[in-house]
């Protein structure tokens, strides 16, 4: 075994115990220890993602050396490994980007704490992403849910508090579901390492025996963590949760957390059902019908507000939306698109989000619509950044989210009539609608009409600011122009999935 | 009686856990007061728990833990089930326990359990 084949597990444990020093350590040393860390992590999982693109096959990675039956393992291919790469990446930078809102809003004796959240979410993160258990997964999506929460609450006030609350509420509804359709699919086939589910599943299936219960359980497992990351009818705690905390905790719930719950539903569907039995089972539907509400009502929920911040949460909602409508499909274009959605929304979202903290930050610390007028102005480099990620999310060419579009639009195409006419129907209403909110806040972000108190304000630097913004912007343009090696990867990937 | 209450009957641990799930379930999602909706959750979690713990146990075998020297498959339970239940029973504590310090700084704060009241008082205050 080389050794770069150690390192999904390194980064999966060795964050775990950063976030243990982290919970010891002052303030300053702890961010450092944690922006090393996520330094580090994302080098080796760029270096897994290099290694299984040139090996082109997936590995399986025993824990203790157990075999099958008895031991966990976890499993890395191209995807998993891309996704990571880009979830420690974007990690990294929303932290850097929202560095001095985290000091400036966290009691000064609690910092640490807030990098501790982040290291075990990170380490939730990777685990979701890479685990082949789907017990481990369970126990790694509460983590996620606890660390996520107190990212929300660690910004201490009255919003916060009830925003918790209510996020940590609908979380362990989804959970409990979650945890139920695990315990009925263990009690049907007795094993919880994905391959022998799937293979027992497919005998079960073949014999017609335990249609109801299976149809149940995919049921299950699709509500439980829909609600978790967010589809439309279980939307109503998102904009309050992501609206009010400080800007990095929004940034990495909007652009990360809400995926890590995504990327468990397609191992599920697609590693332990399968697409064949997935498709049998109607529930196609239920996410497509969904996913593309969520696409309309989000981008109309976006339209109505009048603070940026839950503006810019109730998009995420929309954008979540796609994601389903790409899994809806229910076709290998379909699931392309919903990975592809997955990565441009994690490096675009929280690119908005550090905009809109640093737009805060030449405003008073006030977020409507009217203080930001012509922040742009007094803060070029967020101006840029804010820019760059609206152009991105209403589609235009060379950016990120153009990609999506035409992944998906290219998925729809190839379904069946109904599906391809309401799907195009979503894409183009979604798109209009995004560009009905996201370009007049363009044009308020750059006009002449600035609120007295702060007219001839200028932002004066700092480096991690900066940095932040002018890499997620890098990014976005880099994702656009060299998009077909990103979706070429993402197909590798998934082919190596077992779909 | 009909073949399904018949079902329902013999397989009464399993009835009886999804009644409780379903009784914590309701409880969590629709009840105002947070003190309750945190006793809703511990009745989901031993719903739950319940069930695994039924399904892992058959009548008349033992523990796996090896005494006699008998290693014969057909005396003992798979113990991977009640490993489940442990590892559960420690993720709901600590939700638990994070629930209800929650509840505690906005009780604190707005002197209500109601989550309903607390939202609406929320609103108001300016941040």
């Amino acid at each position: 075994m080389e050794l770069v084949q150690n390192f999904p597990f390194i980064t999966i444990v060795f964050s775990l115990t950063c976030g243990v020093f982290c919970a010891v350590l002052k303030g300053k040393k702890a961010r450092g220890l944690c922006l090393v860390w996520l330094t580090l992590t994302t080098l080796m999982s760029f270096s897994v993602l290099l290694y299984t693109l040139k090996t082109g096959e997936y590995y399986i990675y025993r824990m203790g050396k157990w075999n099958a039956p008895w031991g966990n393992e976890i499993r890395v291919g191209v995807l998993e490994a891309l996704m990571a790469t880009a979830f420690s990446g974007v990690m990294l930078l929303s932290l850097l980007g929202g560095m001095h809102h985290i000091f400036a809003d966290c009691e000064p004796e609690k910092t640490n704490l807030y990098f501790t959240m982040c290291s075990l979410l990170m380490s939730s993160l990777f685990a979701l992403i890479y685990t082949n258990d789907l017990f481990t997964a369970y126990v790694f999506v509460e983590i996620n849910t606890i660390a996520s929460c107190a990212l929300v609450m660690l910004k201490s006030s009255a919003k916060t508090l009830v925003a918790t609350t209510r996020y940590l509420i609908m979380s362990l509804l989804g959970s409990g579901l979650f945890l139920l359709g695990i315990v009925i699919l263990y009690g049907i086939t007795g094993e919880l390492l994905m391959p022998s589910i799937a293979e027992k599943v497919r005998t079960i299936f073949a014999t017609g025996e335990y249609s109801l219960p299976l149809t149940v359980i995919i049921g299950l497992f699709s509500v439980g963590l829909a609600v978790k990351s967010a589809l439309f009818p279980f939307h109503s705690w998102l904009p309050d949760a992501h609206g009010s905390a400080t800007a990095s905790s929004s940034a990495i719930l909007s652009g990360l957390v809400l995926k890590g719950y995504i990327i468990v539903l397609i191992k599920i569907f697609y590693r332990v059902f399968g697409l064949e039995i997935i498709v049998s089972e109607q529930v196609s539907w239920f996410l497509f019908v969904f996913g593309a509400l969520a696409m309309i009502l989000g981008s109309v929920g976006a339209l109505r507000e009048r603070d940026l911040k839950r503006m810019l949460a109730y998009s995420s909602v929309a954008q979540v939306g796609y994601i389903y409508l790409g899994l809806g499909l229910h076709s290998e274009l379909g699931v392309t698109a919903a990975c592809v959605q997955i990565l441009v929304h994690a490096i675009t979202k929280p690119m908005l989000f550090i905009a809109a903290g640093g737009f805060m930050d030449v405003s008073g610390g006030h977020k409507s619509m009217d203080a930001i007028a012509g922040a742009g102005r007094r803060d070029p480099l967020g101006g840029l950044a804010f820019t760059v990620g609206a152009l991105s999310m209403i589609g235009i060419p060379f950016f990120a989210g153009f990609v999506t579009k035409l992944e998906l639009t290219a998925g729809a195409l190839e379904s069946g009539t109904v599906t391809t006419v309401m799907a195009l129907i979503a894409i183009a209403v979604s798109t209009l609608l995004n560009a009905l909110y996201y370009v007049p806040v363009i044009f308020n972000l750059f006009s002449a009409r600035e609120q007295a108190e702060y007219k001839g304000l200028r932002v004066r630097y700092r480096a991690d600011y900066a940095f932040a913004t002018v890499a997620f912007v890098l990014l976005n343009i880099g994702f656009g122009a060299f998009s077909e090696y990103v979706v070429g990867a993402v197909r590798q990937g998934l082919a190596l999935f077992g779909m | 009686m009909p073949a399904f209450l018949e079902r329902l009957f013999t397989n009464y641990y399993e009835t009886a856990a999804m009644i409780l799930f379903g009784i914590g379930f309701t409880t969590l999602l629709m009840h105002r007061n947070l003190l309750k909706k945190i006793i809703g959750l511990n009745f989901m979690d031993s719903g739950l728990y319940l069930f695994l713990a039924a399904k892992g146990y058959i009548a008349g075998r033992l523990a796996p833990i090896i005494t006699d020297g008998n290693t014969d498959p057909s005396r003992y339970v798979n113990p991977i089930p009640t490993g489940l239940v442990l590892t559960g029973i420690v993720v709901s504590v600590s939700v638990t326990a994070f629930l209800l310090a929650l509840t505690c700084r906005l009780y604190d704060r707005f002197h209500t359990l109601d989550i309903d009241e607390i939202t609406h008082l929320a609103r108001k205050e300016r941040d």
